[in-house]
């Protein structure tokens, strides 16, 4: 780092010593314990919570694995806004050395920073998230052409990695304990846009409603936050409009 | 009424009445901003409306598509907001569309035929 004459430094700003980072502890009606954590260059807010987990209380409980963003498991609320942790930056997010990590929110809390994901994928499954083939292993493979339409919608939502950020962020979800949410309906959309999936007429009726795609205020959080960059939003406009039509031509 | 397919269906009314009001508004507007060049009084306005049914008739599907659209939309608030069930929300709902209709086709009938 180099000193100019007259005084000033440039060069990259130093980073303070530590972190003072406030985790969630307990259930529902748990608290935040703040913990001082050493600073790191590229630290990761996942690094953060391991860190925490090996050197000062073992019994924190919070969820990862592949640690580069495939998985989809550790996803937290770091100050306030849900975020995958382990390709989160620390230097991104934190407000000076404040740090406050939290679980997902609209989901039950396990205990500390894991929740509870079976509710978030029972809403994949009412919204008839599963393929439905007419194929056998007999058959020959199915040839889909890649720039057709529907498959460039499929493939824009393909890569979801059920994180449940988008489920935590959206404020629908909060209001409406049915609501399927961004993520359920952004999978029933790339099945919608799966020509060979056979099921399209009972995933249109499992999606309509106010407990499927009518309920979406396009508010866009959901789309804002997801990590992949899919725009849940999108597919859910795509539901609304086909299922709507369906539903006034009778067809549902 | 409730069940996915009825709610898909307000959903569609809604946004039908939402692509009319929208034209609706903007034709409003230009009238409006046209029609008080040499200032604006009841008199002027009855003179232009009184016996035309082509103002009748584009306030009156006016009147409707905004009973509609308000209506569907306040539901969801009362539901999502207020906590109400889906039947109770849409029976005060259908109070207010009939409130808006009324009262709205009222003002029309007195601009056009009264």
């Amino acid at each position: 780092m180099a000193t100019a004459r007259n005084g000033r430094v440039y060069g990259e700003p130093r980073l303070s010593d530590e972190l003072v980072v406030k985790v969630w502890r307990g259930r529902e009606d748990g608290a935040f314990v703040a913990y001082r954590v050493p600073r790191r260059e590229s630290q990761t807010v996942l690094d953060v919570v391991t860190w925490i987990q090996r050197h000062l209380d073992a019994s924190l409980a919070y969820r990862y694995a592949c640690r580069v963003g495939m998985c989809g498991s550790c996803a937290m609320t770091v100050n306030g806004v849900a975020r995958w942790t382990c390709r989160t930056h620390v230097s991104r997010v934190a407000k000076g050395e404040a740090l406050e990590i939290a679980p997902l929110a609209n989901l039950p809390i396990v205990r500390d920073l894991a929740t509870d994901m079976r509710d978030f994928f029972d809403r994949w499954a009412r919204a008839r998230g599963q393929f439905s083939g007419a194929a056998t292993r007999h058959d020959d493979f199915a040839r889909v052409d890649p720039a057709s339409a529907a498959r460039v919608a499929a493939d824009a939502g393909i890569e979801c990695i059920g994180c449940g950020v988008c489920h935590a962020s959206c404020d629908v979800v909060a209001w409406r304990p049915a609501f399927a949410g961004p993520a359920a309906l952004n999978r029933a959309w790339t099945l919608v846009n799966d020509e060979r999936d056979t099921a399209g007429r009972e995933r249109l009726l499992a999606v309509a409603g106010d407990a499927g795609c009518h309920a979406c205020h396009t508010q866009g959080a959901c789309t804002e936050r997801c990590p992949k960059g899919i725009a849940p939003t999108a597919g859910i406009a795509g539901l609304k409009r086909l299922v709507a039509k369906a539903a006034m031509r009778g067809e549902l | 009424m409730s069940g996915p397919v009825t709610e898909a269906k307000l959903w569609y009314w809604q946004r039908v009445s939402a692509m009319a009001l929208a034209l609706f508004v903007l034709v409003h507007l230009a009238t409006m901003a046209w029609a008080v060049r040499g200032g604006l009084s009841a008199a002027e306005i009855l003179g232009r409306t009184r016996g035309s049914w082509l103002a009748g008739a584009f306030y009156g599907v006016f009147v409707m598509a905004a009973a509609v659209h308000a209506s569907i939309g306040l539901a969801t608030i009362a539901q999502e907001w207020l906590g109400l069930r889906a039947g109770a929300a849409r029976t005060l709902a259908a109070v207010f569309a009939l409130a808006i209709a009324v009262l709205g086709l009222r003002a029309v009938y007195g601009l056009v035929a009264a």
